[in-house]
């Protein structure tokens, strides 16, 4: 039998409308255009994130355990995220981006820090009150064949958000809605009754999106939602979470390796290094006028299909590895592969804020960068 | 499914030109399972000359692993059974080969890097003992010259402190370093041909870039062929010559690496390269390629990409295109280049 | 249903060019569970169908002898002593499957021995996977000190010789009933279902399957019930499974060293029948049969809900 999968771009005249919260005036097609081209007054954020800390313990010892060091995957992380738009987190593996979104999800509980949604401190909450947050925020993860419990069929399991937060959904309603959002993510609803495994893993990944939106949550945090499937089968799932994003106003972060990916759905970025933040500002700021030596090298590193352009970038080749998180460097993390390093580097760590050179310009190399020695160059257009 | 047996014809090496290192022609390997038979390399032609580097492209199941794996001789037969083809290295069939006579070119000859270097070292043995095995086994050579050996080979992959790390353990090493250490394991015994299966996709973008500038440089050093077996559009721009893409274990476009990127003479080329967001600038929306990629056991009729191929007719439904020289309006060859798709003249000339 | 069973592989093409169904309103289809599923599944299998109708049987004999015959066990006639062979002719009748060496009925042993055999094995499994199971889950799920302390307290029950536990336990007891034989054997028996259980969960509970259901804000109950319970069971089966055999056996052992049951069971038969193999070999071989019927029967059975419960093998 064959599947019928709508193509993502097609017009969705026949879409359910799944929201039964208050969409707060979604932005139209053309705005969300100018959006990407001028930062437009955002008004306040709807998820603010301080100083966030994870220290996981390092302990020795069978019966009395005792604490030998910590690793630090998140060392103070802040960032604003705003209605409708979408914050990119990049970062090699051990960079702490992917614990970055654990805590959001108050999956892990953080050290230190507070994480603001609408002006409410949610990293300390639990039980009744966590639960409620939960509905606001879901999580799209990055393996469609873990993500999945193997043993519950697609209905189950895009209808466990509903029987987990009853309120969202009368019992009766409940399937109807199951197929709705199966309709709504691309799948036929008649696959209802199927288990993941009968599915390829550009559909799981869909299933698993249909899941986050049940509860029609604000928030959605992806976890590299598509770094393990086949390249044609990424963009389908890239454009139906754009398509999803408008219809339904839903606030993205989007936590990736792949920084064309990144640059392509995010409307901010941010880059991670050793679990703090190196650079953060608009994609353009990113990547077309990186400050932060490690953004730079990041960047020149990737691979770009096309031999021509190749030729004419310029490319950094970082020498060594990621130093463990266990064990850091002093100062400012990066330094100990940083070509640019020097004994201030190594006494005081630097501070995420605009760099003194670029303080009060207009250019767009004024945007927060951790470096001593901030300067622009642009590593990813052909010279 | 029928097979249609006349796949385009290999052209032989011409007068003159220097024979290839590795020949595949007409390859097929089929799966047994219990759902049916599993074809999933349907007639694979290629070559690599010394010196040369075969980036082979393709998705999860294009059968561009299974190639390799029938190439180096370690597919697990039954259930993998190859009915038919030659594989043809320095001239001669390494199918009709004796078991013993193919053990002696594995390793030795040709030799294979994969993707999981972590799960391709022994845990309980030391780095520098897993390379001075090579030493001993093949060479015959005392515990000590073996060790120093395998310190030299552990410096020209570029591992800082060699000598000081030699006595360490795989998981004492960081995810690169791993990989540098099959690439040295592969070049122990100076092969001829390297296979490289995925070699950077586990790894870090800044890491990957090392790895794959130290392959590249030990290639053209020891004249090697490398074949290069890859998902990643990006990373074969970087380094090979000529490049085979694979679709549902066909060879749907083979071109020198410059003309693919910049004319892509089948529609599935065309659409991968489009579907990838671009680094320097923001796109609108992506183009995506429609469908999924076939499921091997019901491939569909005629051209396999024709259910998701927008330039689709008749005739891509009912006749399996063959792999055609592709020319220029004018009729001029192109080097190297050919494409298994009856509309090739539109996709590349537009 | 339609094709829900065959379509095991990842279904395929979704070209749009094929021709599209009439949109049909979705069918108030019934919705289905896992074990639904499995039901269904199983009701289609033979091996199941067979081995669940063996245990019944069983079972039927362990509550219901007398259905089965109405000859004493333990009425020794020594006229009728071990010469007197089977007369296999005469089924269900007392001398169908010939005497023992006391002149009594080896059918009659048969079908009287069984409570002991099935009650101590499958009881003592029921006992020991519920109790291993549960703690093996706890200490798993939880982690830290629970699974600290539940753990120690698995490795001293472990370190002590199960059969040597069992009969210091017993020997308290002057009359040993069913109850407390399954007890005493549970007692020393539960801890390796908890270490699979602990191993089993501690794979689980890291699936991304779990954190998603955290994300959603389930309830510890649901985790576990829903989440990590289905997927774990599989090995959970096989060690239960497998270890009724090692009950009943255990039980004979007991019975055969005086510290079983207090009357008929195959295990006693098999001891005592051990010594005559020369002369009457029926002695022996009948209560073994049944014995070898029972262990498969269960472990049929175990591998049928297995693969029942594993959507990717239907």
């Amino acid at each position: 039998m064959a599947e019928q999968i709508r193509k993502d771009d097609e017009p969705q005249d026949a879409t359910p409308n799944v929201s039964d919260v208050e969409v707060v005036e979604a932005h139209s097609a053309t705005e969300a255009v100018a959006a990407i081209e001028a930062p437009v007054e955002r008004g306040e954020p709807i998820l603010q994130v301080r100083n966030l800390v994870k220290h996981f313990p390092l302990t020795m010892g069978i019966l009395f355990k005792k604490q030998v060091g910590a690793v630090k995957a998140v060392d103070g992380v802040s960032f604003d995220l705003y209605q409708g738009e979408t914050l990119g987190i990049v970062g090699e593996s051990g960079c702490g981006k992917s614990t970055v979104a654990k805590l959001l999800m108050n999956l892990e509980k953080a050290t230190a820090g507070e994480i603001f949604y609408k002006g409410q401190d949610i990293s300390k909450l639990s039980g009744r009150a966590l639960k409620a947050v939960r509905r606001n925020i879901q999580m799209v993860f990055q393996d469609p064949y873990t993500s999945l419990n193997p043993r519950m069929t697609v209905g189950d399991i895009i209808g466990e958000p509903f029987d987990i937060h009853p309120e969202v959904a009368p019992k009766g309603d409940r399937r109807r809605k199951v197929q709705e959002l199966l309709d709504v993510v691309g799948l036929n609803p008649e696959y209802i009754n199927r288990y993941p495994h009968q599915f390829s893993g550009g559909q799981r990944q869909r299933i698993g999106i249909a899941r986050g939106l049940a509860l029609n949550p604000e928030i959605i945090i992806c976890d590299e939602p598509v770094s393990a499937l086949d390249v044609s089968v990424q963009a389908q799932v890239i454009n139906l979470m754009e398509r999803l994003q408008d219809e339904f106003n839903l606030s993205y972060i989007f936590i990736a390796h792949d920084l064309s990916i990144v640059r392509h759905i995010s409307d901010r970025v941010g880059v991670m290094y050793l679990g703090r933040m190196a650079e953060i500002g608009t994609d353009e700021q990113i990547y077309d006028h990186p400050t932060h030596p490690y953004t730079q090298a990041l960047l020149s590193a990737v691979p770009v299909p096309d031999p021509e352009a190749r030729e004419g970038r310029e490319r950094i080749i970082l020498t060594g590895d990621v130093p463990s998180p266990a064990n850091p460097p002093s100062g400012c993390s990066f330094r100990t592969r940083c070509w640019k390093a020097e004994d201030k580097c190594a006494q005081e760590t630097p501070l995420l804020a605009i760099p003194e050179p670029f303080r009060g310009s207009d250019s767009e190399a004024a945007h927060e960068s951790a470096c001593h020695f901030a300067e622009e160059r642009d590593v990813v257009h052909a010279a | 499914m029928t097979i249609i047996e006349e796949a385009a014809p290999v052209p032989a090496p011409r007068e003159g030109e220097d024979a290839p290192l590795l020949e595949v022609r007409d390859l097929h390997v089929e799966f047994v399972t219990r759902e049916g038979v599993v074809r999933a390399v349907n007639g694979v032609d290629y070559n690599v000359h010394a010196g040369e580097t075969l980036a082979v492209l393709g998705e999860s199941g294009s059968g561009k692993s299974v190639t390799a794996q029938a190439i180096m001789g370690i597919l697990d037969m039954p259930p993998a059974r190859i009915p038919q083809g030659e594989i043809l290295f320095q001239g001669q069939d390494m199918l009709k080969m004796s078991a013993e006579e193919r053990r002696r070119i594995r390793g030795r000859r040709i030799a294979m890097i994969f993707q999981d270097a972590l799960s391709s070292l022994n845990p309980v043995l030391s780095v520098g003992y897993q390379l001075g095995e090579m030493f001993r086994v093949h060479h015959g050579m005392s515990k000590k010259d073996a060790r120093v050996k395998s310190i030299e080979l552990m410096d020209r992959v570029k591992i800082p402190a060699a000598a000081a790390r030699v006595d360490d353990y795989a998981h004492q090493f960081s995810g690169g370093m791993r990989q540098r250490i099959m690439i040295a394991m592969a070049l122990a015994l100076e092969p001829d041909l390297i296979i490289a299966d995925e070699p950077t996709t586990a790894l870090d973008v800044t890491v990957q870039a090392q790895v794959m500038d130290l392959l590249a440089e030990l290639q053209r050093e020891y004249n090697m062929g490398l074949i290069l077996i890859t998902h990643d559009l990006g990373v074969v721009a970087d380094v090979a010559d000529k490049i085979a893409v694979m679709y549902a274990g066909r060879i749907v476009e083979r071109a020198p690496v410059h003309d693919l990127y910049k004319r892509p003479a089948h529609p599935y080329t065309r659409g991968l390269l489009d579907s990838i967001p671009r680094l320097d600038q923001k796109g609108q929306e992506l183009y995506a390629i429609k469908g999924l990629p076939p499921n091997l056991l019901r491939v569909p009729s005629g051209c396999a990409f024709n259910p998701r191929c927008e330039k689709a007719e008749d005739v891509c439904r009912t006749q399996l295109p063959e792999l055609l020289q592709v020319t220029e309006r004018d009729g001029t060859e192109l080097t190297g280049r050919s494409s298994a798709c009856h509309f090739w003249k539109e996709t590349i000339h537009g | 249903m339609p094709d829900m069973t065959k379509t095991t592989a990842v279904a395929t093409s979704d070209d749009k060019s094929a021709p599209t169904p009439a949109p049909q309103p979705v069918k108030a289809e019934k919705a289905r569970s896992l074990w639904g599923d499995a039901w269904q599944d199983l009701r289609r299998n033979k091996v199941f169908i067979i081995s669940a109708v063996m245990i019944l049987l069983l079972l039927t004999i362990t509550f219901f002898p007398g259905w089965f015959t109405s000859a004493n066990p333990e009425y020794g006639d020594l006229a009728k002593h071990y010469l007197q062979k089977p007369e296999l002719g005469k089924v269900f009748s007392p001398e169908w499957l010939g005497y023992d060496q006391q002149g009594r009925s080896v059918y009659a042993r048969l079908i009287f021995g069984a409570r002991a055999s099935i009650a101590v094995g499958f009881g003592t499994t029921v006992l020991v996977t519920v109790v291993g199971g549960l703690v093996g889950m706890l200490a798993g799920y939880f982690g830290g000190i629970i699974d600290s302390a539940l753990s120690r307290l698995v490795d001293v029950f472990f370190g002590i010789p199960f059969l040597l536990g069992t009969m210091v336990v017993l020997n308290s007891f002057p009359d040993r009933t069913a109850w407390v034989v399954i007890g005493a054997l549970g007692l020393f028996g539960w801890t390796q279902l908890a270490r699979v259980m602990r191993g089993a969960v501690i794979t689980t509970k890291q699936s991304d399957y779990v954190q998603a259901a955290k994300a959603l804000g389930a309830s510890t109950t649901r985790i576990l019930f829903r989440h990590i319970l289905p997927n774990t069971l599989a090995p959970v089966i096989v060690v239960a499974t497998i270890s009724l055999g090692v009950y009943i056996g255990a039980e004979a052992t007991l019975s055969f060293l005086g510290l079983g049951l207090n009357g008929v069971s195959w295990g006693n038969d098999i001891s005592d029948g051990g010594s005559q193999i020369r002369v009457a070999q029926w002695i022996m071989l009948y209560p073994s049969i049944m014995l070898t019927i029972t262990v498969l029967a269960f472990i049929m059975l175990g591998e049928a809900v297995r693969n029942a419960l594993d959507p990717k093998t239907r």
